[in-house]
């Protein structure tokens, strides 16, 4: 059952608005499916939205492709929603391959009984998220599936970037002596989503971090910074990423805990909750693995997108796969991967 | 285990000592605590906070003493 | 964070690294008894600042680990059927029964709630008048207060569908059993800060009477370990045996008295059973007469299943004190958190899950 408060924040008249609610014929492929499409989708997209498929020209050789489907519970949060997650989420895989993020297609599962105010709010959400991400959505599909049998709403987004430069930009470019930068601060988008699902409730607000990263990789590789790999923290948290990029490479990343920028509201929350920020999710910040000449220039360059980046570790020849940290008392722990979902503990 | 939080008391409610809550600075965050296990803690006091519950009034002169003791064995080391 | 950052200064941890390295002439086994001990001393690296002579060893103070296996299976019985809501602190979700654990049950359909206080659970059983809610009562002596306060409180405004699942264990009974075990080696005790909070000191003085030990009531901030350990060596290269309280900003020798009446009105010391332990009197507490009403293994009619545990699992020299996790065969090979044999690898703050996470290299 839909379990949500959405109160619309619409800029244009509500599409469907005999519709209050999202039915089984609005995925059905008939009259209500064609309005669902033109009247709410097409409006918010563009009129020029295909929904079976789309021809692009697209002006090199090599893309890029990505595609992630988002389930985020709640569906509104501080700081963003699910819609602008499944824009800025495949738009950031993108950039981490280092192509500039071109077009989306979007494909939505609703649940039967979805407020349509919701959906509208969602797609609006999507459409202001990829305008500023310099995409544009050109593509999609409807699905409803009988109430019960979802979660309000899935969106899965797949994305195409082109690649306008030929460096090869990946795990097996990382080699020893390569300096770890981080591109803000860590562990927003995760507190924002759980201090809302838990109900815990913080006086002051943590919001997501949610924003697409494109603009700052671009700028790295048309300054051609020698960058040999490129990820963003999303689930699992910068550990996640530490983790897989030294066990893909097979080399060592040693990062001192006091470099790795955290705001104070997070910080608190997460003393609270005995959580690490280190594996809390973001949606808005990456990590580079820079060759260590072009590394000060690359941090002059990334702190004009954020100030808050910082250098925050570096790769070494050590133990295939391992992480560590230095702590602030001048010790040495290994950073793991989360054991699975983040809880909060009393112990 | 007993993961516990220091914080400022910024405003106390409840009348009987049983219902006696306050809300808790940590850091920037706020939040909301029993204090019923302590009745003297005034607004401007320190609480270890638990699990929602302040087990404890924070003592400002004795948190002082590890440095204390940090500088009279500095001193016996060097 | 006042009264956090302070207490994780580099400088003055360097200075106490050096001051240990000055006093400590010979070998030193100490043990460390809270598991938010551990966790600090793990996630802070502070073994790397004590001399190679200072050999801290991790004790039972992990109620996550020590919470039965009889226990989980009752608590994932009464989880799965469907009139109940059943609200547990985080640290319980992943912890292994004989079959499954509480989020598999939540994945399953059974309404699992995390909550941050017992005292939610009077919210949830009011808005939920037609739903059983249980909460799952674990704990040492820090946290039984404010469970105490749950049942109060559910009994005073009459709340006829709250009940709590109680397992909860008290610190002192577990160091004598430790101490008093033919093959300890522990020579001087780190004690709980937070349960003291509670408790007060009183209870170490016969421990440090009767066995000789020191006793440092200890912090949990870096520094707070580091000045407890350093407490323990100077009484021990001084050949002293006497109970100290590093931990006087929070700790008063008399503990906390509101919350020792509300204990001694609703709960009642019994027999409980430690996993990797065994059974040792008068070491846990139950709901007293006035509130067994809200037990829920009555409310549920659950009777004690027969439970065997992995039998390569050494958890319970682990537990003791007499073994390193490292020192385990199956420690990081047949054993890991995601899949853990026995007790110590289940919570994060286990001893084995704990240096698995942060020290493994040191593994063997």
């Amino acid at each position: 059952m839909i379990q949500h408060n959405a109160t619309p924040a619409m800029t244009c008249p509500l599409p469907l608005a005999e519709y209050p609610h999202v039915l089984m014929a609005h995925g059905g492929g008939g009259r209500l499916s064609a309005r669902l499409i033109e009247e709410l989708f097409g409006a918010a997209f563009g009129s020029d939205t295909g929904h079976d498929g789309v021809v692009l020209d697209v002006p090199t050789d090599r893309v890029a492709m990505s595609t992630d489907s988002f389930v985020v519970r709640p569906l509104f949060f501080p700081g963003g929603d699910i819609g602008m997650l499944a824009v800025n989420g495949t738009v950031n895989d993108l950039a981490m391959c280092g192509a500039r993020p071109r077009y989306l297609s979007a494909g939505f599962i609703l649940e039967e009984g979805l407020p349509m105010a919701t959906l509208w709010r969602i797609a609006q959400s999507m459409r202001a998220a990829a305008d500023a991400a310099e995409v544009r959505i050109v593509t999609g599909d409807t699905k409803v599936v009988e109430r019960g049998h979802g979660d309000g709403i899935y969106i899965n987004t797949c994305g195409i970037g082109v690649l306008e430069h030929t460096r090869p930009i990946g795990p097996a470019q990382v080699t020893a002596g390569d300096v770890v930068l981080l591109s803000g601060a860590v562990g927003h988008h995760g507190m924002a989503v759980m201090a809302q699902r838990e109900s815990l409730s913080f006086s002051s607000l943590i919001e997501s971090d949610c924003a697409p990263l494109a603009a700052t990789v671009m700028a790295l590789l048309d300054r051609d910074i020698e960058v040999h790999c490129l990820r963003d923290a999303t689930r699992g948290g910068l550990a996640a990423v530490l983790n897989e990029i030294a066990r893909t490479s097979g080399l060592q990343v040693d990062g001192d805990e006091m470099a790795i920028p955290v705001d104070d509201s997070v910080r608190s929350a997460c003393e609270i909750l005995g959580i690490d920020p280190m594996q809390v999710a973001n949606e808005g910040c990456f990590v580079a693995f820079i060759a260590a000449n072009d590394a000060p220039s690359a941090l002059e360059l990334m702190r004009r997108f954020q100030p808050q980046a910082a250098v925050i570790g570096e790769v070494v020849v050590g133990k295939a796969g391992l992480v560590t940290l230095k702590t602030s008392i001048g010790g040495r722990r290994i950073l793991d991967l989360p054991a699975g979902e983040l809880l909060p503990r009393i112990c | 285990m007993c993961l516990a939080i220091p914080g400022e008391v910024r405003s106390i409610e409840g009348a009987r000592a049983a219902e006696r809550s306050g809300m808790i600075r940590f850091g920037t965050l706020e939040k909301r605590a029993s204090l019923a296990f302590v009745p003297e803690a005034r607004v401007g006091d320190y609480v270890l906070v638990h699990a929602g519950v302040a087990i404890s009034i924070v003592q400002p002169e004795e948190a002082r003493r590890l440095f204390d003791y940090l500088d009279s064995i500095g001193a016996a080391a060097s | 964070m006042k009264y956090v950052d302070e207490y994780r200064d580099g400088a003055a941890a360097g200075k106490y690294a050096d001051a240990l390295k000055a006093i400590v002439t010979k070998e030193w086994t100490l043990m460390e008894v809270c598991g938010g001990q551990t966790h600090a001393i793990v996630r802070f690296g502070i073994l790397d600042l004590l001399p190679a002579a200072i050999r801290l060893v991790h004790g039972p103070g992990c109620p996550v680990c020590v919470t039965p296996l009889e226990m989980i299976d009752k608590a994932i019985a009464i989880a799965a059927r469907p009139e109940v809501i059943f609200c547990s602190f985080g640290d319980m979700l992943r912890v292994p029964g004989s079959g499954r654990d509480l989020q598999a049950v939540r994945a399953a359909g059974g309404d699992v709630r995390i909550v941050y206080s017992p005292l939610d659970c009077l919210h949830i059983a009011r808005a939920n008048p037609a739903r059983e809610v249980v909460f799952f009562a674990v704990g040492f002596e820090t946290t039984a207060p404010g469970n105490a306060m749950l049942v109060q409180q559910a009994r005073q405004q009459g709340l006829k569908n709250l009940s709590v699942l109680v397992s909860h264990v008290l610190v002192p009974p577990a160091m004598e059993a430790i101490l008093s075990s033919t093959q300890n080696r522990v020579q001087a005790f780190l004690a709980a800060g937070h349960v003291c909070a509670i408790m007060g000191t009183g209870a170490y003085l016969p421990l440090v009477e009767k066995y000789a030990v020191p006793i440092v009531v200890t912090g949990f901030e870096p520094l707070d370990i580091l000045q407890g350990i350093h407490m323990c060596v100077r009484q021990l290269e001084e050949g002293r045996a006497e109970l100290e309280n590093q931990y006087a900003r929070v700790v008063a020798t008399a503990g906390n008295g509101p919350a020792q009446v509300l204990l001694a009105e609703v709960f009642e010391l019994i027999p409980r059973k430690w996993r990797g332990i065994g059974e040792i009197a008068q070491s846990g507490w139950g709901l007293a007469e006035k509130y067994r009403a809200f037990d829920a293994e009555n409310r549920f009619g659950l009777a004690d299943a027969q439970v065997a545990e992995a039998p390569e699992c050494i958890s319970g020299l682990v537990l003791q004190g007499i073994k390193k996790p490292c020192e385990c065969p199956a420690f990081g090979k047949t054993c890991t958190p995601e899949r853990p044999l026995g007790a110590t690898m289940v919570s994060g703050e286990g001893a084995c899950a704990a240096y698995y996470k942060y020290r493994r290299e040191d593994a063997a």
